[in-house]
Protein backbone atom coordinates (compact mmCIF):
# COMPACT_ATOMS: atom_id res chain seq x y z
CA UNK A 1 0.00 0.00 0.00
CA UNK A 2 2.75 2.32 1.23
CA UNK A 3 4.64 1.66 -2.34
CA UNK A 4 1.03 2.56 -4.43
CA UNK A 5 0.94 5.28 -2.36
CA UNK A 6 4.82 6.64 -2.81
CA UNK A 7 4.34 5.51 -6.67
CA UNK A 8 1.54 7.72 -7.10
CA UNK A 9 3.02 10.37 -5.35
CA UNK A 10 5.57 10.35 -7.94
CA UNK A 11 3.41 10.36 -10.39
CA UNK A 12 1.95 13.21 -9.56
CA UNK A 13 5.00 14.97 -9.31
CA UNK A 14 6.65 14.05 -12.42
CA UNK A 15 3.51 14.44 -14.68
CA UNK A 16 4.77 17.34 -16.66
CA UNK A 17 2.28 20.33 -15.71
CA UNK A 18 -0.09 20.49 -17.77
CA UNK A 19 0.23 24.47 -18.00
CA UNK A 20 2.85 24.04 -20.46
CA UNK A 21 0.83 21.74 -22.50
CA UNK A 22 -1.42 24.63 -22.51
CA UNK A 23 -1.33 27.12 -25.59
CA UNK A 24 -0.31 30.98 -24.64
CA UNK A 25 -0.43 32.80 -27.42
CA UNK A 26 -0.29 36.47 -24.85
CA UNK A 27 3.21 34.62 -23.32
CA UNK A 28 4.31 34.04 -26.89
CA UNK A 29 3.99 37.28 -27.44
CA UNK A 30 5.43 38.63 -24.65
CA UNK A 31 8.61 36.53 -25.28
CA UNK A 32 8.83 37.01 -29.17
CA UNK A 33 8.82 41.19 -29.31
CA UNK A 34 11.56 41.14 -25.94
CA UNK A 35 13.57 38.54 -28.27
CA UNK A 36 13.84 41.60 -30.42
CA UNK A 37 13.74 44.42 -28.64
CA UNK A 38 16.57 43.09 -26.29
CA UNK A 39 18.37 41.99 -29.43
CA UNK A 40 17.99 45.28 -31.09
CA UNK A 41 17.89 47.98 -28.15
CA UNK A 42 17.99 50.78 -31.16
CA UNK A 43 15.32 50.01 -33.37
CA UNK A 44 12.32 52.09 -32.40
CA UNK A 45 9.53 49.50 -31.85
CA UNK A 46 7.46 50.64 -34.84
CA UNK A 47 10.18 50.93 -37.22
CA UNK A 48 10.30 46.70 -37.11
CA UNK A 49 7.59 46.93 -39.79
CA UNK A 50 10.40 48.65 -42.56
CA UNK A 51 12.31 45.24 -42.37
CA UNK A 52 16.02 45.72 -43.56
CA UNK A 53 16.01 48.80 -43.88
CA UNK A 54 15.41 49.11 -39.80
CA UNK A 55 18.68 47.33 -39.88
CA UNK A 56 20.79 48.91 -42.10
CA UNK A 57 21.19 52.45 -42.84
CA UNK A 58 22.54 52.42 -45.91
CA UNK A 59 19.71 50.31 -47.83
CA UNK A 60 17.45 52.68 -45.84
CA UNK A 61 18.60 55.65 -47.89
CA UNK A 62 17.85 53.92 -51.02
CA UNK A 63 14.76 53.06 -50.05
CA UNK A 64 13.64 56.38 -48.97
CA UNK A 65 14.85 57.16 -52.20
CA UNK A 66 13.08 54.73 -54.07
CA UNK A 67 10.26 55.67 -51.87
CA UNK A 68 9.81 58.98 -53.36
CA UNK A 69 7.87 57.83 -55.71
CA UNK A 70 7.05 54.02 -54.79
CA UNK A 71 6.57 51.59 -57.64
CA UNK A 72 3.83 49.84 -56.03
CA UNK A 73 1.75 53.45 -57.04
CA UNK A 74 0.30 51.56 -60.17
CA UNK A 75 -0.85 48.37 -58.45
CA UNK A 76 -2.24 50.60 -55.20
CA UNK A 77 -4.57 52.73 -58.07
CA UNK A 78 -5.40 49.49 -60.19
CA UNK A 79 -6.53 48.27 -56.80
CA UNK A 80 -8.79 51.10 -55.51
CA UNK A 81 -10.33 50.48 -59.19
CA UNK A 82 -10.96 46.58 -58.85
CA UNK A 83 -12.11 46.99 -55.26
CA UNK A 84 -14.81 49.60 -56.64
CA UNK A 85 -16.10 48.04 -59.71
CA UNK A 86 -18.95 45.85 -59.51
CA UNK A 87 -19.56 42.39 -60.08
CA UNK A 88 -21.73 41.50 -63.32
CA UNK A 89 -24.50 40.36 -60.40
CA UNK A 90 -24.73 44.13 -59.39
CA UNK A 91 -23.01 43.54 -56.29
CA UNK A 92 -19.64 44.37 -54.66
CA UNK A 93 -16.43 43.25 -52.64
CA UNK A 94 -17.62 45.98 -49.60
CA UNK A 95 -20.79 44.00 -49.14
CA UNK A 96 -18.84 40.92 -48.40
CA UNK A 97 -16.55 42.51 -45.64
CA UNK A 98 -16.70 44.24 -42.50
CA UNK A 99 -16.81 48.17 -42.72
CA UNK A 100 -16.76 47.79 -46.39
CA UNK A 101 -13.74 46.72 -46.64
CA UNK A 102 -11.95 49.54 -45.64
CA UNK A 103 -9.59 50.11 -42.70
CA UNK A 104 -10.08 46.61 -41.69
CA UNK A 105 -6.57 45.16 -43.24
CA UNK A 106 -5.13 44.99 -39.91
CA UNK A 107 -7.66 42.41 -38.39
CA UNK A 108 -6.64 40.00 -40.83
CA UNK A 109 -5.84 36.66 -40.66
CA UNK A 110 -8.95 36.41 -38.65
CA UNK A 111 -10.50 32.94 -36.86
CA UNK A 112 -13.91 31.85 -38.67
CA UNK A 113 -15.53 29.54 -36.34
CA UNK A 114 -17.85 28.60 -38.74
CA UNK A 115 -15.56 26.34 -41.11
CA UNK A 116 -12.88 26.33 -37.63
CA UNK A 117 -10.03 28.30 -40.04
CA UNK A 118 -8.36 30.59 -40.64
CA UNK A 119 -9.32 33.33 -43.13
CA UNK A 120 -6.98 35.57 -44.43
CA UNK A 121 -8.41 38.94 -46.27
CA UNK A 122 -6.95 37.46 -50.02
CA UNK A 123 -9.02 33.86 -49.06
CA UNK A 124 -12.04 36.54 -47.61
CA UNK A 125 -11.86 38.50 -50.74
CA UNK A 126 -12.24 35.33 -53.02
CA UNK A 127 -14.72 33.76 -50.81
CA UNK A 128 -16.60 37.11 -52.06
CA UNK A 129 -16.15 36.40 -55.15
CA UNK A 130 -17.00 32.51 -55.44
CA UNK A 131 -20.77 33.98 -53.51
CA UNK A 132 -21.03 36.32 -56.30
CA UNK A 133 -20.76 33.82 -59.46
CA UNK A 134 -17.10 34.60 -59.99
CA UNK A 135 -13.76 32.62 -60.58
CA UNK A 136 -11.13 33.02 -57.81
CA UNK A 137 -8.10 35.34 -57.96
CA UNK A 138 -4.85 33.97 -58.19
CA UNK A 139 -3.38 34.47 -54.26
CA UNK A 140 -0.07 35.03 -55.16
CA UNK A 141 0.45 38.06 -57.92
CA UNK A 142 -2.04 39.67 -60.46
CA UNK A 143 -5.72 41.28 -59.73
CA UNK A 144 -5.37 40.08 -55.95
CA UNK A 145 -2.24 41.43 -54.74
CA UNK A 146 -3.45 44.88 -56.31
CA UNK A 147 -6.31 44.91 -54.26
CA UNK A 148 -4.56 44.09 -51.13
CA UNK A 149 -2.70 46.68 -51.93
CA UNK A 150 -5.28 48.90 -51.87
CA UNK A 151 -7.42 47.35 -48.66
CA UNK A 152 -3.75 47.46 -47.09
CA UNK A 153 -3.01 51.19 -47.53
CA UNK A 154 -6.81 52.07 -46.36
CA UNK A 155 -5.35 50.58 -42.85
CA UNK A 156 -1.71 52.66 -43.11
CA UNK A 157 -1.16 52.95 -40.12
CA UNK A 158 -4.01 50.90 -38.02
CA UNK A 159 -2.39 49.06 -35.33
CA UNK A 160 -2.35 44.74 -35.78
CA UNK A 161 -4.54 43.82 -34.19
CA UNK A 162 -5.14 39.72 -35.01
CA UNK A 163 -7.13 37.70 -32.40
CA UNK A 164 -6.58 34.19 -31.26
CA UNK A 165 -10.32 33.44 -29.41
CA UNK A 166 -10.72 31.16 -26.49
CA UNK A 167 -11.70 28.48 -28.95
CA UNK A 168 -9.74 24.96 -29.28
CA UNK A 169 -9.44 25.01 -33.18
CA UNK A 170 -8.10 28.94 -32.64
CA UNK A 171 -5.92 27.87 -30.86
CA UNK A 172 -4.44 24.69 -32.68
CA UNK A 173 -4.25 26.93 -35.99
CA UNK A 174 -2.45 29.36 -33.64
CA UNK A 175 -0.33 26.78 -32.94
CA UNK A 176 0.12 25.15 -36.02
CA UNK A 177 1.53 28.12 -37.06
CA UNK A 178 4.14 29.00 -34.95
CA UNK A 179 5.16 24.93 -34.92
CA UNK A 180 5.96 25.81 -38.92
CA UNK A 181 7.62 28.93 -38.01
CA UNK A 182 10.13 27.28 -35.54
CA UNK A 183 10.33 23.69 -38.07
CA UNK A 184 13.25 22.78 -40.50
CA UNK A 185 12.43 21.89 -43.73
CA UNK A 186 13.88 21.66 -47.21
CA UNK A 187 17.27 20.33 -48.62
CA UNK A 188 19.02 23.73 -46.55
CA UNK A 189 17.41 22.61 -43.44
CA UNK A 190 16.59 26.38 -42.47
CA UNK A 191 13.62 27.37 -40.41
CA UNK A 192 11.87 30.52 -41.00
CA UNK A 193 13.28 31.49 -37.61
CA UNK A 194 16.70 30.42 -38.76
CA UNK A 195 17.17 33.55 -41.22
CA UNK A 196 14.74 35.57 -39.65
CA UNK A 197 15.57 35.09 -35.37
CA UNK A 198 18.73 34.21 -35.74
CA UNK A 199 19.65 35.45 -38.91
CA UNK A 200 17.73 39.10 -38.24
CA UNK A 201 19.98 42.03 -39.16
CA UNK A 202 22.66 39.60 -40.62
CA UNK A 203 23.81 39.71 -44.32
CA UNK A 204 22.74 36.91 -46.63
CA UNK A 205 25.02 37.65 -49.17
CA UNK A 206 23.94 41.09 -50.68
CA UNK A 207 20.75 40.84 -48.62
CA UNK A 208 19.74 42.07 -45.17
CA UNK A 209 17.55 39.86 -43.43
CA UNK A 210 14.62 41.51 -41.89
CA UNK A 211 13.75 40.35 -38.69
CA UNK A 212 10.03 38.33 -38.03
CA UNK A 213 8.84 40.77 -35.88
CA UNK A 214 6.88 43.50 -38.27
CA UNK A 215 7.87 41.38 -40.97
CA UNK A 216 4.08 40.78 -42.09
CA UNK A 217 3.12 44.15 -42.02
CA UNK A 218 4.47 45.77 -44.95
CA UNK A 219 2.70 43.12 -47.34
CA UNK A 220 2.05 43.50 -50.14
CA UNK A 221 5.44 44.23 -51.56
CA UNK A 222 6.37 45.61 -54.96
CA UNK A 223 9.61 43.82 -54.67
CA UNK A 224 12.69 44.55 -56.91
CA UNK A 225 13.58 41.18 -57.47
CA UNK A 226 10.01 40.10 -59.11
CA UNK A 227 9.86 43.49 -60.61
CA UNK A 228 6.11 43.17 -59.71
CA UNK A 229 3.81 42.77 -57.04
CA UNK A 230 3.26 39.87 -54.86
CA UNK A 231 1.35 39.09 -51.09
CA UNK A 232 2.78 37.50 -48.66
CA UNK A 233 1.75 33.55 -49.99
CA UNK A 234 4.06 34.35 -53.02
CA UNK A 235 6.94 35.28 -50.66
CA UNK A 236 6.11 31.81 -48.23
CA UNK A 237 6.51 29.80 -52.00
CA UNK A 238 9.59 31.44 -52.75
CA UNK A 239 10.88 31.01 -49.43
CA UNK A 240 10.39 27.82 -49.52
CA UNK A 241 11.92 27.40 -52.34
CA UNK A 242 14.99 28.76 -51.88
CA UNK A 243 15.40 26.52 -48.96
CA UNK A 244 14.53 24.46 -51.18
CA UNK A 245 12.14 22.49 -49.97
CA UNK A 246 8.61 21.38 -51.68
CA UNK A 247 6.31 24.55 -51.81
CA UNK A 248 2.59 23.98 -50.87
CA UNK A 249 -0.82 25.27 -52.13
CA UNK A 250 -1.24 28.43 -52.21
CA UNK A 251 -4.28 28.28 -50.04
CA UNK A 252 -3.00 25.56 -48.10
CA UNK A 253 -4.11 25.57 -44.29
CA UNK A 254 -0.09 25.70 -43.27
CA UNK A 255 0.44 28.91 -45.04
CA UNK A 256 -2.84 30.33 -43.77
CA UNK A 257 -1.48 29.18 -40.33
CA UNK A 258 1.81 30.58 -40.27
CA UNK A 259 0.61 34.29 -41.53
CA UNK A 260 -2.04 34.01 -38.68
CA UNK A 261 1.10 33.30 -36.15
CA UNK A 262 3.37 36.05 -38.25
CA UNK A 263 0.39 38.88 -37.72
CA UNK A 264 -0.18 37.44 -34.24
CA UNK A 265 3.28 38.35 -33.18
CA UNK A 266 3.35 42.06 -34.87
CA UNK A 267 0.57 42.77 -32.28
CA UNK A 268 0.47 46.41 -31.86
CA UNK A 269 2.76 47.72 -34.69
CA UNK A 270 1.35 49.32 -37.51
CA UNK A 271 -0.03 48.20 -40.82
CA UNK A 272 2.94 49.47 -43.62
CA UNK A 273 1.50 47.84 -46.26
CA UNK A 274 2.04 48.27 -49.37
CA UNK A 275 5.70 47.84 -49.19
CA UNK A 276 8.75 47.73 -51.25
CA UNK A 277 11.29 45.41 -50.99
CA UNK A 278 14.98 44.45 -52.41
CA UNK B 1 -3.45 51.70 -73.96
CA UNK B 2 -3.97 51.49 -70.06
CA UNK B 3 -2.38 54.39 -68.20
CA UNK B 4 1.23 53.91 -67.79
CA UNK B 5 2.36 57.64 -66.64
CA UNK B 6 1.92 58.74 -62.94
CA UNK B 7 2.95 62.17 -62.62
CA UNK B 8 3.23 64.90 -59.82
CA UNK B 9 4.10 68.02 -60.44
CA UNK B 10 4.01 70.75 -57.61
CA UNK B 11 4.64 74.54 -58.06
CA UNK B 12 7.05 75.97 -55.45
CA UNK B 13 8.17 78.98 -55.15
CA UNK B 14 9.02 79.97 -58.37
CA UNK B 15 9.82 76.53 -59.77
CA UNK B 16 7.65 73.25 -60.35
CA UNK B 17 9.25 69.99 -59.05
CA UNK B 18 8.03 67.28 -61.64
CA UNK B 19 8.27 63.67 -60.51
CA UNK B 20 7.05 61.02 -62.60
CA UNK B 21 6.44 57.26 -62.89
CA UNK B 22 6.15 55.08 -65.86
CA UNK B 23 4.75 51.41 -66.18
CA UNK B 24 7.11 49.99 -69.23
CA UNK B 25 8.96 46.25 -68.86
CA UNK B 26 12.64 48.59 -69.92
CA UNK B 27 13.57 44.68 -71.51
CA UNK B 28 16.82 44.65 -71.90
CA UNK B 29 17.47 42.29 -74.32
CA UNK B 30 19.90 40.72 -72.03
CA UNK B 31 17.36 38.55 -69.83
CA UNK B 32 16.05 35.16 -70.37
CA UNK B 33 12.49 34.12 -69.95
CA UNK B 34 11.66 30.76 -68.28
CA UNK B 35 12.33 28.52 -71.32
CA UNK B 36 15.85 30.01 -71.73
CA UNK B 37 14.74 32.28 -74.62
CA UNK B 38 16.38 36.03 -74.74
CA UNK B 39 13.35 38.39 -74.07
CA UNK B 40 13.81 41.24 -76.65
CA UNK B 41 14.45 44.05 -75.65
CA UNK B 42 12.05 46.72 -75.03
CA UNK B 43 12.64 49.81 -73.60
CA UNK B 44 11.33 53.80 -73.84
CA UNK B 45 13.53 55.91 -76.15
CA UNK B 46 12.73 59.38 -75.25
CA UNK B 47 11.00 61.37 -72.54
CA UNK B 48 9.45 64.09 -73.45
CA UNK B 49 8.03 66.96 -70.56
CA UNK B 50 6.72 70.27 -72.01
CA UNK B 51 4.94 73.09 -69.57
CA UNK B 52 2.38 74.92 -71.93
CA UNK B 53 3.54 73.47 -74.75
CA UNK B 54 7.61 74.56 -74.42
CA UNK B 55 9.76 71.20 -73.91
CA UNK B 56 11.34 71.40 -70.11
CA UNK B 57 13.54 68.31 -70.40
CA UNK B 58 14.11 65.40 -73.19
CA UNK B 59 15.22 62.46 -71.59
CA UNK B 60 16.87 59.84 -73.65
CA UNK B 61 17.27 56.34 -72.14
CA UNK B 62 18.62 53.41 -72.83
CA UNK B 63 17.99 49.53 -72.08
CA UNK B 64 19.89 50.16 -68.27
CA UNK B 65 16.79 52.05 -67.06
CA UNK B 66 14.94 50.43 -64.69
CA UNK B 67 11.69 48.67 -64.92
CA UNK B 68 8.90 51.20 -64.50
CA UNK B 69 11.24 54.20 -64.63
CA UNK B 70 11.28 57.12 -62.41
CA UNK B 71 12.17 60.75 -63.27
CA UNK B 72 12.62 63.69 -61.03
CA UNK B 73 13.42 67.21 -62.39
CA UNK B 74 12.35 70.89 -61.69
CA UNK B 75 11.70 74.07 -63.82
CA UNK B 76 11.88 77.39 -63.35
CA UNK B 77 8.22 78.53 -63.65
CA UNK B 78 5.07 77.05 -63.65
CA UNK B 79 2.04 78.03 -61.16
CA UNK B 80 -1.05 76.22 -59.74
CA UNK B 81 -3.36 74.88 -62.93
CA UNK B 82 -0.84 74.91 -65.49
CA UNK B 83 -0.75 72.30 -68.38
CA UNK B 84 2.11 69.90 -67.95
CA UNK B 85 2.70 67.12 -70.64
CA UNK B 86 4.55 64.08 -70.99
CA UNK B 87 5.14 61.78 -73.69
CA UNK B 88 7.58 58.74 -74.76
CA UNK B 89 8.09 56.57 -77.57
CA UNK B 90 9.69 52.94 -77.44
CA UNK B 91 12.04 51.33 -79.38
CA UNK B 92 9.32 49.13 -81.04
CA UNK B 93 6.99 52.49 -81.79
CA UNK B 94 4.96 52.35 -79.13
CA UNK B 95 3.43 55.35 -77.71
CA UNK B 96 1.92 57.43 -74.43
CA UNK B 97 1.15 60.75 -73.45
CA UNK B 98 -0.76 62.77 -71.40
CA UNK B 99 -1.58 65.65 -69.46
CA UNK B 100 -1.53 66.81 -66.16
CA UNK B 101 -2.35 69.67 -63.95
CA UNK B 102 0.46 71.36 -61.85
CA UNK B 103 -0.67 71.27 -58.18
CA UNK C 1 -6.84 59.68 -46.35
CA UNK C 2 -7.51 56.91 -43.65
CA UNK C 3 -7.28 58.37 -40.25
CA UNK C 4 -3.71 57.10 -38.94
CA UNK C 5 -3.02 56.27 -35.51
CA UNK C 6 -1.85 59.62 -33.28
CA UNK C 7 1.30 59.03 -31.52
CA UNK C 8 4.64 57.67 -32.72
CA UNK C 9 3.34 54.81 -34.54
CA UNK C 10 2.86 56.51 -38.15
CA UNK C 11 6.02 58.86 -37.68
CA UNK C 12 8.06 55.27 -38.75
CA UNK C 13 6.37 54.78 -41.94
CA UNK C 14 7.34 56.18 -45.19
CA UNK C 15 5.88 59.48 -45.46
CA UNK C 16 2.39 58.93 -47.92
CA UNK C 17 1.47 60.75 -50.54
CA UNK C 18 -2.54 60.96 -50.79
CA UNK C 19 -3.90 57.87 -52.90
CA UNK C 20 -6.56 60.11 -54.19
CA UNK C 21 -4.16 62.97 -55.30
CA UNK C 22 -1.76 61.02 -57.54
CA UNK C 23 -4.52 59.47 -59.25
CA UNK C 24 -6.41 62.66 -59.48
CA UNK C 25 -3.18 63.66 -61.33
CA UNK C 26 -2.94 60.89 -63.14
CA UNK C 27 -6.86 59.64 -63.42
CA UNK C 28 -8.39 62.75 -64.46
CA UNK C 29 -5.65 64.23 -66.16
CA UNK C 30 -6.40 60.57 -68.56
CA UNK C 31 -10.06 61.11 -68.17
CA UNK C 32 -9.87 65.32 -69.11
CA UNK C 33 -6.19 65.58 -70.70
CA UNK C 34 -7.28 64.48 -74.34
CA UNK C 35 -10.03 67.17 -73.91
CA UNK C 36 -9.66 70.15 -72.30
CA UNK C 37 -5.43 70.69 -73.19
CA UNK C 38 -5.37 71.96 -76.07
CA UNK C 39 -3.42 69.52 -78.82
CA UNK C 40 -0.51 71.63 -78.82
CA UNK C 41 0.15 71.56 -75.03
CA UNK C 42 1.34 67.86 -75.68
CA UNK C 43 4.85 67.68 -77.21
CA UNK C 44 5.05 64.10 -78.92
CA UNK C 45 8.66 62.29 -77.76
CA UNK C 46 10.18 62.02 -81.08
CA UNK C 47 12.52 58.94 -81.51
CA UNK C 48 14.49 60.37 -85.39
CA UNK C 49 16.93 61.81 -83.46
CA UNK C 50 18.16 59.12 -80.75
CA UNK C 51 21.28 59.06 -80.87
CA UNK C 52 21.35 54.95 -80.89
CA UNK C 53 25.24 54.34 -82.17
CA UNK C 54 26.15 56.59 -78.54
CA UNK C 55 23.59 53.94 -76.44
CA UNK C 56 25.52 50.48 -78.28
CA UNK C 57 28.95 52.07 -77.23
CA UNK C 58 31.08 50.09 -74.53
CA UNK C 59 33.58 52.46 -73.36
CA UNK C 60 32.90 56.12 -71.94
CA UNK C 61 35.61 57.39 -74.36
CA UNK C 62 33.42 56.22 -77.25
CA UNK C 63 30.22 56.72 -76.05
CA UNK C 64 31.16 60.54 -75.09
CA UNK C 65 32.62 60.88 -78.43
CA UNK C 66 29.55 59.67 -80.01
CA UNK C 67 26.96 61.31 -78.04
CA UNK C 68 28.76 65.20 -77.78
CA UNK C 69 32.16 64.45 -79.66
CA UNK C 70 33.79 65.24 -76.61
CA UNK C 71 35.98 64.65 -73.89
CA UNK C 72 34.81 64.65 -69.84
CA UNK C 73 37.40 66.35 -67.50
CA UNK C 74 36.99 65.70 -63.90
CA UNK C 75 34.56 68.49 -61.70
CA UNK C 76 34.34 68.87 -58.15
CA UNK C 77 31.05 70.94 -58.81
CA UNK C 78 28.93 67.75 -59.54
CA UNK C 79 27.33 65.82 -56.82
CA UNK C 80 26.75 62.12 -57.54
CA UNK C 81 24.47 60.05 -55.60
CA UNK C 82 24.54 56.42 -55.66
CA UNK C 83 24.63 54.10 -52.93
CA UNK C 84 27.68 52.35 -51.94
CA UNK C 85 26.16 48.92 -52.07
CA UNK C 86 23.04 48.31 -53.93
CA UNK C 87 20.42 46.80 -52.44
CA UNK C 88 19.23 45.29 -55.86
CA UNK C 89 21.11 46.07 -59.16
CA UNK C 90 17.85 46.47 -61.16
CA UNK C 91 16.71 49.29 -59.32
CA UNK C 92 19.93 51.65 -58.29
CA UNK C 93 18.65 55.45 -57.33
CA UNK C 94 20.92 57.75 -59.19
CA UNK C 95 20.69 61.70 -58.49
CA UNK C 96 23.05 64.25 -60.39
CA UNK C 97 23.34 68.23 -59.24
CA UNK C 98 25.68 70.36 -60.20
CA UNK C 99 26.65 74.20 -59.49
CA UNK C 100 28.46 74.42 -63.04
CA UNK C 101 26.54 77.23 -65.22
CA UNK C 102 24.74 77.06 -68.50
CA UNK C 103 24.07 73.22 -68.40
CA UNK C 104 23.00 71.54 -71.42
CA UNK C 105 22.81 68.00 -70.90
CA UNK C 106 23.50 65.46 -68.17
CA UNK C 107 24.74 62.04 -69.09
CA UNK C 108 24.61 58.55 -66.98
CA UNK C 109 27.22 55.66 -67.61
CA UNK C 110 27.95 52.87 -66.12
CA UNK C 111 31.40 51.69 -67.39
CA UNK C 112 30.95 47.69 -66.69
CA UNK C 113 27.42 47.92 -67.94
CA UNK C 114 27.11 45.76 -71.43
CA UNK C 115 26.75 49.60 -72.87
CA UNK C 116 28.21 52.31 -71.13
CA UNK C 117 25.76 55.03 -71.66
CA UNK C 118 22.69 54.64 -69.25
CA UNK C 119 20.57 57.49 -69.72
CA UNK C 120 21.04 61.07 -71.16
CA UNK C 121 19.13 64.59 -70.20
CA UNK C 122 18.82 67.60 -72.55
CA UNK C 123 18.53 70.31 -70.10
CA UNK C 124 16.63 73.93 -71.68
CA UNK C 125 17.07 76.86 -70.25
CA UNK C 126 15.02 77.79 -67.00
CA UNK C 127 15.21 74.13 -65.89
CA UNK C 128 17.60 72.94 -62.96
CA UNK C 129 20.55 71.32 -63.73
CA UNK C 130 20.09 67.93 -61.44
CA UNK C 131 17.77 64.71 -62.66
CA UNK C 132 17.11 61.88 -60.60
CA UNK C 133 16.67 58.22 -61.69
CA UNK C 134 16.82 54.45 -61.60
CA UNK C 135 19.33 52.39 -63.16
CA UNK C 136 20.44 48.90 -63.66
CA UNK C 137 23.90 47.93 -63.04
CA UNK C 138 24.97 44.55 -64.31
CA UNK C 139 27.67 44.56 -61.91
CA UNK C 140 30.07 46.37 -59.49
CA UNK C 141 31.30 49.45 -61.39
CA UNK C 142 32.19 52.67 -61.67
CA UNK C 143 29.23 55.05 -62.31
CA UNK C 144 29.82 58.33 -63.79
CA UNK C 145 28.02 61.95 -63.77
CA UNK C 146 28.47 63.90 -67.05
CA UNK C 147 27.83 67.32 -67.72
CA UNK C 148 27.82 69.34 -70.45
CA UNK C 149 28.50 73.42 -69.26
CA UNK C 150 29.25 76.19 -71.47
CA UNK C 151 29.92 73.79 -74.37
CA UNK C 152 32.55 71.24 -72.49
CA UNK C 153 31.97 68.40 -70.75
CA UNK C 154 32.87 67.95 -66.88
CA UNK C 155 32.61 64.52 -64.80
CA UNK C 156 32.08 62.90 -61.52
CA UNK C 157 32.24 59.67 -60.24
CA UNK C 158 31.55 57.10 -57.83
CA UNK C 159 31.63 53.49 -57.26
CA UNK C 160 29.15 51.29 -56.59
CA UNK C 161 28.92 47.75 -55.08
CA UNK C 162 26.61 45.21 -56.59
CA UNK C 163 26.56 41.77 -55.35
CA UNK C 164 24.04 38.67 -55.62
CA UNK C 165 21.03 39.15 -53.64
CA UNK C 166 20.97 35.92 -51.19
CA UNK C 167 17.26 36.02 -50.67
CA UNK C 168 16.31 34.85 -54.14
CA UNK C 169 14.34 36.01 -56.87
Amino acid sequence: MKRLLILLLAALLLRPALAAERVDPAADLKAFQTYFHARFPHVPPADFVNGPYAMDAGMRAQWQQIMQFPPYQFALDHGKELFAAAFPNGHHYADCLPHGGIGIAQNYPRFDPKTGRVVTLEIALNRCRVVNGLKKLKLTTGDMDDLMAYLTDRSHGRPVAVVVPDDPRARAAYERGKEYFYARRGQLNFSCASCHMQGAGRHLRGDVLAPALGLIASFPIYRSAWGSMGTVVRRFIGCNKQVRAVPQRADSEDYRDLEYFLAYMSDGLPVAGPGARP
Amino acid sequence: MANTILVRANADGGSTVVQALIRHPMDSGFVKDKSGKLIPPHYIEVLEFAHNGTVVLTALWGPAVSKDPFIKFSFKGGKKGDTLSISWIDNKGLKDSRTAAIM
Amino acid sequence: MTDTTPGSLAEFLPRRRHVLAGTIAGGMAALFGAGTAAASDIVLADAKNYPVKAFAQKTEADALSALFGKTATVSPKITLDTPDIAENGAVVPVAVQTELPDVTAVAILALDNPFTLSAAYRIPAGTAAAVSTRIKLAKTTTVVAVVESGGQLYSASRSVKVTLGGCGG
